[in-house]
């Protein structure tokens, strides 16, 4: 018998198992280790804190999202030996493996950054990439009487590269309907240079914060909070002021990761960008928020790895050499607030850019452009994740990026003529 | 791709200014890039980070992060804010004559 094994059952791990369970061979077992009883559907968190979901409904028991022929290993992983194939869990015990899966995500570790993590930590400073963090803002944004709110993006890369730009989007939005638009002064801190890391997209996004009142702190690396003050210090010792500061705490890999020694500086996986295979060990394949690829950290990017990762695997069982090439394809809803959402479609090579999604003319979604479609799409993706996507069964957008119903800008087409 | 004169010779550059082929990189386009940026006088530090980032990004294939540079270079986050002011990560790479990080997605 030969096992194959998934580190991790959040989105990624959980659509390889899903995928795999039906194509493995019969003298393949599968297994995937998680210690966490529940799986959080992680896009639902930048609604918790407007009253836009109940925190209860973000989740269900993990057991009901694993297909029939998965082994769930509920214990916790204390490292990879990778040179001896096994994996050795807290306890002491170890599992061997034949090939592989490493699916531990990215996690906040607002430990890194002085002054976070202290008294004030869910008083007057919030995260809200963890259900408790979603709740606590929740309960301090609705007695939240105005004054100065400060969204901090620590440093890059984080998870979702767009949320901390929806929960700027939402709070301008929640305060203005409640009336509160004069009480609020909304500061959107962040290292880059502007909104988002690709241009077209970045100046899109930078403009709508723009014409919302809202102030961009850009290039500010964070350096400290000082709690007591209340201001966010840079390390060119800049200062920005806040009454509540919604933070975006450094993210790193899975603790796992650098016990193994496979980690980069981040705790993140030496990937390579196509296949999809470890660096460090040919029958180690990674994908999700645990690589260090050039993509974004988000739940799309890990459902199209996931199609190239278990194609890769099969190759690999068969003995042949890795043909699934992943191409950096991410998509991402931004909610933008007044019930309505924005949609981005890009890869490694081509920047997100206007036009429609999927089909040519067609749509039914606007890239690039606000409107209420794309909103009412973000909300029936819950949907679609819970009873489609976790269970492997297909969706209807292709896994390789297309530049179809895209607008190219005139010099650009010029360079590919 | 526009071309621009450094240190007597041709060197292609992309629209934010970094060098295209880094092997056409030489310490005194170096010192030429660095007065482009608002750095007057390239330092013994400034060269530690420089040597630091040419020779990860020969080893790595890619140029180092901001972290990486603070945690490896021997040089700590605040003297890179004072050494290359606003974004010593980018500024770092394009002194060296690598690409823009990819770190930031």
């Amino acid at each position: 018998m030969k096992n194959l094994v998934i580190l991790g059952a959040g989105t990624a791990g959980t659509t390889v198992a899903n995928l795999l369970r039906k194509k493995l061979p019969n003298d393949w077992s599968l297994k995937i280790i998680d210690p966490d009883s529940e799986h959080l559907f992680q896009p639902d968190l930048i609604f918790v804190p407007f009253d836009m979901q109940e925190p209860d409904k973000t989740y269900r028991p993990r057991k009901n999202t694993l297909g029939r022929g998965v082994e769930w290993i509920e214990r916790k992983v204390e490292r990879v030996e990778p040179d001896n194939n096994r994996v050795v869990l807290a306890d002491g015990e170890s599992v061997p493996y034949d090939l592989l899966v490493i699916a531990t995500g990215s996690h906040i570790r607002p430990d890194e950054t002085p002054g976070l993590l202290g008294d004030e930590w869910h008083k007057s400073i919030f995260d809200f990439y963890t259900l408790e963090g979603a709740v606590a803002l929740r309960e301090a944004l609705a007695r939240f009487d105005g004054g100065r709110i400060a969204v901090n993006i620590v440093e890059m890369p984080i998870k979702c590269p767009v949320a901390p730009l929806e929960i700027t989007f939402l709070a301008e939005s929640f305060f203005n309907l409640k009336g509160m638009k004069n009480d609020i002064e909304l500061t959107y801190v962040t290292p880059l240079d502007g909104a988002f890391t690709k241009p077209i997209a970045s100046k899109a996004l930078s403009d709508m914060l723009v014409d919302r009142g809202i102030k961009v702190e850009s290039e500010f690396s964070t350096a400290e909070v000082d709690p007591e003050r209340k201001v966010l210090r840079s390390y060119d010792e800049r200062e920005v002021p806040y009454d509540l500061l919604i933070t975006i705490p450094t993210h790193m890999g899975a603790e796992l990761v650098e016990a193994s020694g496979l980690g980069d500086e981040l705790g993140f996986v030496p990937t390579h960008k196509n296949t999809l295979i470890a660096d460090a060990k040919d029958n180690i394949f990674v994908l999700g928020d645990a690589t260090n690829l050039a993509t974004s950290k988000a739940g799309s990017v890990a459902h199209f790895q996931a199609e190239v990762v278990v194609e890769n695997i099969l190759h690999a069982i068969r003995g042949e050499s890795p043909k699934a090439c992943f191409d950096g394809h991410a998509n991402c809803f931004i909610e933008s607030g007044y019930g309505r959402a924005m949609l981005i479609d890009f890869n490694y090579d081509q920047e997100p850019l206007p036009g429609v999604y999927p089909l040519p003319q067609v749509g039914p979604f606007s890239l690039l452009r606000e409107s209420k479609f794309n909103h009412w799409g973000k909300l029936m993706f819950r949907h679609v994740y819970w009873h489609a996507l976790l269970p492997g069964r297909p969706i209807p957008v292709p896994n390789n990026m297309s530049l179809m119903g895209k607008e190219i800008p005139v010099a650009d087409t010029e360079l590919a003529s | 791709m526009p071309a621009v004169e450094y240190a007597g010779q041709t060197i292609e550059v992309n629209e934010e200014g970094f060098l295209v082929d880094s092997n056409q990189w030489t310490p005194e386009i170096a010192e030429e890039l660095a007065q482009e940026v608002g750095i007057a006088d390239l330092s013994e530090q400034h060269w530690k980070v420089i040597t630091f980032c040419r020779e990860d990004a020969a080893k790595q294939g890619q140029p180092p992060g901001l972290r990486r540079i603070s945690k490896l270079s021997g040089v700590n986050m605040k003297d890179l804010y004072r050494l290359f002011p606003k974004g010593p990560g980018k500024l770092a790479a394009k002194v060296s004559g690598l690409p823009k990080p990819q770190g930031c997605i």
